[in-house]
């Protein structure tokens, strides 16, 4: 039996994509999210909210002008694939030449290495591990392309994770009150005003799957179904009544959107989660078609 | 709410009692960089910090740099880490080396009002993320101690126009985080009601 190998050119564009979209994600921050703050800016009240809100402008302006970081956290590397089911590369090649990109720009940038060992807290290398970069699949189907969404996740809005397995007598409202006491609970730790991402039923792992798949979406982007897609509205508006506001020092601007990814679940199941990204939303997106070419996407 | 410049090290606690918690700084001079591991080996492990603090501003972070040579090290991005996983060692700072700012993102539990209140001490707020400016505002690392800590090391910097930074705990028992917390609970209790 002969083996086939993995067609370079393909590994190569992987390599590349990834090396690209981290940096890429880190330094340039999408339009949807610089037209939240920009909203936000023009709306907050607070003395205290307003300031944060124009420095943080001002930092995107000049992360721009300088061609450095938004913010000094690499974050730890996490990717979307979408692998259509006649994309040429194996998920298991594709995730080796994912895991080379990141490897390769940490070096060459080069940028702060974040990834440590669990226990002994020792460095494993360029943003590089075990089980690190994390990367999530999806399998598409009657397709041939590949789609790699890159989430560079800082430590200070991951920190703010939380879980509750709600019972199904809890109801919405025990959806809503948990999302609230989070969100309150964490006050200036996260960097307010950032995207709220909930992950509703399912189990209890993959409601926080569903949690961070919904810190991915582009802000301000709903939930398909109309039942989820009210809740993501009422949230919000929930949210920002508290006060927390802009780095926690106090504001009308608490959250710039709540995304909302949900699951069908068990009859006696009601989990919630919650999973925030900070005000600088780190993400970049590429297409790659079986043919190797490369498309960078800047709305995805 | 009043806006001040204060120059680090400080020597005249008077510097440090004219700011009231929601006001604005400007910080000049020079700030040092800390971090977990380097606050862990001072308490922790016992061992005297290689650098003088005492009237000093603390910064919780942990740089991107490139290094230049033995002990010299060019700035990439320099940003800012969250404070809380640190408060423990407020106390120990301000009473044994005379640390008289600390300075973060995300703010200081309530267990830091009394130790700052009683040490003549402040917590500065700056903008979580705003590394790119932030960057900016530091001229130089001017010494490193601690390398084998990379990047948690003790850093010294010196800083021009740095912040805008807002007090968030005052030297008089005044915290904005403590403020908004509790009005936001009052207001989570009103809003449970009416869900």
């Amino acid at each position: 039996m002969s083996v086939a190998l993995a067609p370079n050119h393909l590994l190569d564009a992987v390599e590349k994509v990834a090396a690209h979209l981290y940096v890429w994600a880190l330094k340039d921050i999408p339009q949807d999210l610089r037209d939240a703050l920009a909203d936000a800016a023009g709306r907050e009240t607070s003395v205290t909210g307003q300031r944060v809100l124009q420095t943080i402008l001002r930092n995107v302006n000049v992360a721009e002008e300088e061609k450095n970081l938004v913010c000094q956290d690499t974050g730890i590397a996490v990717y979307y694939c979408k692998v259509g089911e006649h994309f040429p590369l194996h998920p298991a090649r594709i995730y080796a030449a994912l895991r080379e990109g990141t490897e390769r720009a940490t070096v060459e940038h080069p940028l702060r290495s974040n990834t440590v060992h669990t226990l002994t807290r020792e460095n494993t290398g360029p943003n590089v591990g075990f089980r690190v970069p994390i990367v999530h699949w999806d399998f598409i189907p009657g397709w041939d392309g590949l789609d790699v969404k890159c989430v560079p996740k800082g430590s200070g809005s991951e920190n703010m994770s939380f879980l509750k397995m709600c019972v199904p007598a809890d109801g919405v409202t025990g959806i809503k009150m948990f999302v609230l006491e989070s969100i309150v609970g964490a006050g200036g730790k996260p960097c307010p005003p950032g995207i709220v991402g909930v992950g509703i039923g399912g189990s209890a792992d993959y409601a926080m799957h569903l949690a961070k798949e919904a810190i991915a979406r582009p802000v301000g982007t709903h939930n398909p179904d109309p039942l989820v897609a009210q809740l993501e509205g009422e949230l919000k508006d929930l949210l920002n009544e508290t006060g927390v506001g802009p780095m926690g020092l106090g504001g009308d601007v608490t959250v710039l959107s709540v995304h909302v990814e949900h699951a069908d679940t068990h009859m006696t199941l009601n989990p919630v989660a919650v999973n925030y990204q900070c005000w600088a939303a780190r993400r970049a997106s590429a297409h790659v078609s079986a043919d190797g070419s490369i498309e960078y996407e800047r709305d995805a | 709410m009043a806006t001040h410049e204060v120059a680090f090290p400080v020597t005249d606690a008077a510097e440090i009692l004219k700011l009231r918690a929601g006001d604005e700084v400007i910080v000049q001079g020079h700030i040092i960089g800390i971090r977990d591991r380097t606050q862990i080996r001072i308490f922790d492990q016992g061992i005297e910090p290689p650098m003088d603090l005492s009237g000093a501003f603390l910064l919780h972070t942990a740089p991107n740099v490139r290094k230049l040579g033995p002990g010299r090290y060019e700035k990439l991005c320099i940003g800012t880490t969250t404070s809380a996983r640190m408060v423990r060692f407020t106390e120990g700072l301000g009473s044994q080396y005379g640390v008289r700012a600390i300075c973060g993102k995300g703010g200081f539990p309530d267990e830091a009002i009394e130790p700052m209140q009683r040490l003549g001490m402040v917590y500065f707020a700056i903008v979580g993320g705003a590394a790119a400016l932030e960057t900016t505002q530091i001229e130089e690392i001017e010494e490193v101690a601690w390398e084998e800590l990379m990047p948690e090391c003790l850093w010294k910097f010196r800083v021009k126009d740095f912040g805008p930074l807002t007090v968030g705990i005052d030297a008089h028992g005044g915290s904005l985080y403590h403020d908004v917390q509790s009005r936001a609970h009052k207001k989570l209790e009103e809003i449970y009601a009416r869900l």
